[in-house]
């Protein structure tokens, strides 16, 4: 039997209270869990940075406190290395974005628009392929491409490229969702206003779909900065630069190759806790942005009432 | 209205002619390139079509030993980083708690340190504290675990986002209703949030699956050494031995994983909206 007898004030009242102390002890729960797991995925990149205050040869030895290593990263030979190999790292990230993400929207924005299921099926299928594939069979496939059949060295070119191909699929997946979310009749009031086509996706398609070309954007960027394998198969041995030739790291080769030889530099250190600062700024940006931002909309929700 | 009717006569899409440089870079850069992997697998060093090499491959050395090995580790890595991962997309998932995704972000934003980088950091500080609390090092005493612990790190992100994306789509009102008509904690999350997240639990497993299989540098890093995986296999033929052909079969061997994996993903899922894996 069910128990159908309408519950007294009494009854309500404890129930509520109980639901509400519930509800405060499962919230501070889920913000310390968060917090430790935060802190874990974050430990390595303190600990790295702790180090970056002694100049020991090795982390997990403490020599002399200071900040000597970060001296020697602008100026000794190891340092300066490491510092070339961030350019380089720099320059790939960045060319290989704005590829990524001028290639990415249009061929989101066209996959979203073509009529043809079976055209729409086989574009969306290519741009799982390097999403699934494994980084190394990726990789090892371009370079046999590049070498093997066009009979080219590797170089900024081609690493360029394995860029472009990591993150391409990605920045589609972002600005595809967002397209959904348009409102379709936009274009064609556009459109019927006199638009020519080109104008009506520059003024009213790309600044809806802003958000999703940004997340493209930052994610490119991410991978880029964060790969090694295709790096590794794909940058050229040797690059000019000024006039001089020189050795072509970024800073996941270089590191790398030092491990192999038991010789990581440590101003990699310093180097790791320049960058540890710069990812807490952005964080610290981030929140303040949304806590300005949550204000914004507060401020707009009264104005409605 | 001749506009409109010459509109609709030209057959020309231009919208969805946008695509054609996405179409051509993706053909080139990355159809063309598999097939040429086919195409190497089953031929020899002149470019004659040789067979032998399949067979060759799999008896010579501990081949079988080292899938198995790459086996055990993936569905290791998989495991607990869906264990981990999905209490943290659960509670990133509510709105309330994280207005703007930015705790997202935070957990996404360590990648711009470099991978190789935040290994040998982790290694050195997992050995550290391994040598003060217990006299040993983790790496050089159990090299596997060790390498676990390196790809649960590394990938942790990739199975936060799957299951993240999908628990936003959640109806949580179901949840609110199980619990309200009295259903307690474990049958809400067995009988109501478990069967609405499957498909982000299978997209997370797959995200991390696959690169573990081919993340050689945190097997070399972390196992001391002595960890050796398909990645490793394929790293060793392409770069120290120069054996395209051989290198060839061993990604195919690898695809062929991929492809009983993807197999397994879309028949957990229906929609296909729903295997959108999308990060931010």
């Amino acid at each position: 039997m069910v128990n159908t007898r309408p519950l007294s004030v009494e009854e309500t009242n404890r129930a509520l209270k109980a639901k509400r102390i519930r509800a405060a002890i499962w919230k501070h729960v889920t913000k310390v869990f968060i917090f430790v797991m935060l802190a874990l995925v974050y430990a390595p990149l303190v600990y790295i940075s702790i180090y970056s205050f002694t100049d020991s040869k090795v982390m997990g030895e403490w020599g002399n406190t200071g900040l000597d290593i970060y001296v020697s990263l602008f100026t000794e030979a190891d340092g300066l290395e490491l510092l070339g190999a961030a350019r380089n790292t720099a320059i790939v990230a960045i060319a290989s974005t704005i590829i990524a993400v001028l290639l990415g929207t249009l061929g989101a924005i066209g996959i979203f628009y073509t009529r043809n299921k079976l055209w729409k099926n086989a574009l969306q299928f290519m741009n799982q392929i390097p999403i699934v594939n494994a980084e190394i069979v990726t990789a090892f496939s371009l370079l046999v491409l590049f070498v093997s059949i066009l009979k080219l060295q590797t170089s900024l070119f081609t690493l360029i490229a394995g860029h472009v191909i990591l993150a391409l699929p990605y920045v589609v997946l972002s600005v595809l969702p967002k397209l959904e979310q348009m409102d379709p009749s936009l274009y064609e009031a556009a459109m019927d206003l006199g638009a020519t086509q080109t104008r009506a996706l520059f003024k009213v398609v790309i600044p809806d779909i802003m958000p999703g070309i940004l997340s493209g954007f930052l994610l490119s960027i991410t991978l880029s900065l964060d790969d090694f394998v295709i790096t590794a198969f794909t940058k050229p041995a040797n690059i000019v630069v000024m006039g001089e030739e020189e050795q072509f790291q970024t800073i996941s080769t270089l590191i790398d190759e030092r491990i192999k030889r038991s010789s990581v530099p440590k101003e990699i250190r310093p180097f790791t806790a320049i960058m540890f600062g710069l990812i807490l700024l952005v964080m610290i940006g981030m929140y303040i942005k949304s806590v300005v931002d949550a204000k914004k909309e507060r401020k707009l929700l009264k104005g409605e009432k | 209205m001749e506009e409109v009717a010459r509109r609709q006569r030209s057959r020309f899409n231009f919208r969805a002619s946008l695509s054609i440089p996405f179409f051509v870079f993706m053909v080139f850069f990355v159809v063309v390139p598999l097939f040429l992997i086919v195409y190497f697998s089953l031929t020899d060093d002149q470019g004659h079509f040789y067979f032998d090499n399949w067979r060759l491959i799999f008896t010579a050395g501990d081949k079988w030993k080292t899938i198995g090995l790459t086996f055990e580790i993936a569905i290791l890595t998989t495991i607990i980083c869906i264990l981990i991962a999905y209490p943290i997309a659960f509670i990133l998932s509510n709105k309330k708690f994280n207005k703007n995704k930015i705790l997202v972000y935070f957990f996404v934003l360590p990648m711009w340190v470099n991978f190789v980088v935040r290994t040998m950091a982790l290694r050195d500080m997992v050995n550290e504290m391994f040598e003060n609390l217990f006299n040993f090092q983790l790496t050089a005493k159990y090299p596997v675990a060790g390498t676990v612990v390196g790809m649960v790190y590394d990938y942790l992100p990739f199975a936060i986002l799957p299951l993240y994306n999908q628990m936003l789509k959640m109806d949580k009102n179901q949840i609110e209703a199980a619990a309200d008509l009295g259903a307690n904690p474990f049958i809400v999350f067995f009988k109501v949030i478990l069967p609405m997240t499957v498909p982000g639990i299978i997209s997370a497993a797959t995200m991390t699956f696959m690169p573990t299989m081919s993340s050689y540098v945190v097997a070399e890093q972390m196992g001391n050494g002595k960890v050796s995986i398909i990645g490793t296999l394929i790293e060793s033929y392409v770069n120290t031995i120069h054996d395209k052909n051989a290198a060839s079969i061993l990604s195919l061997v690898m695809l062929f994983i991929i492809g009983i994996s993807l197999v397994v993903e879309k028949f957990f899922t229906k929609k296909d909206e729903d295997r959108k894996v999308g990060i931010w």
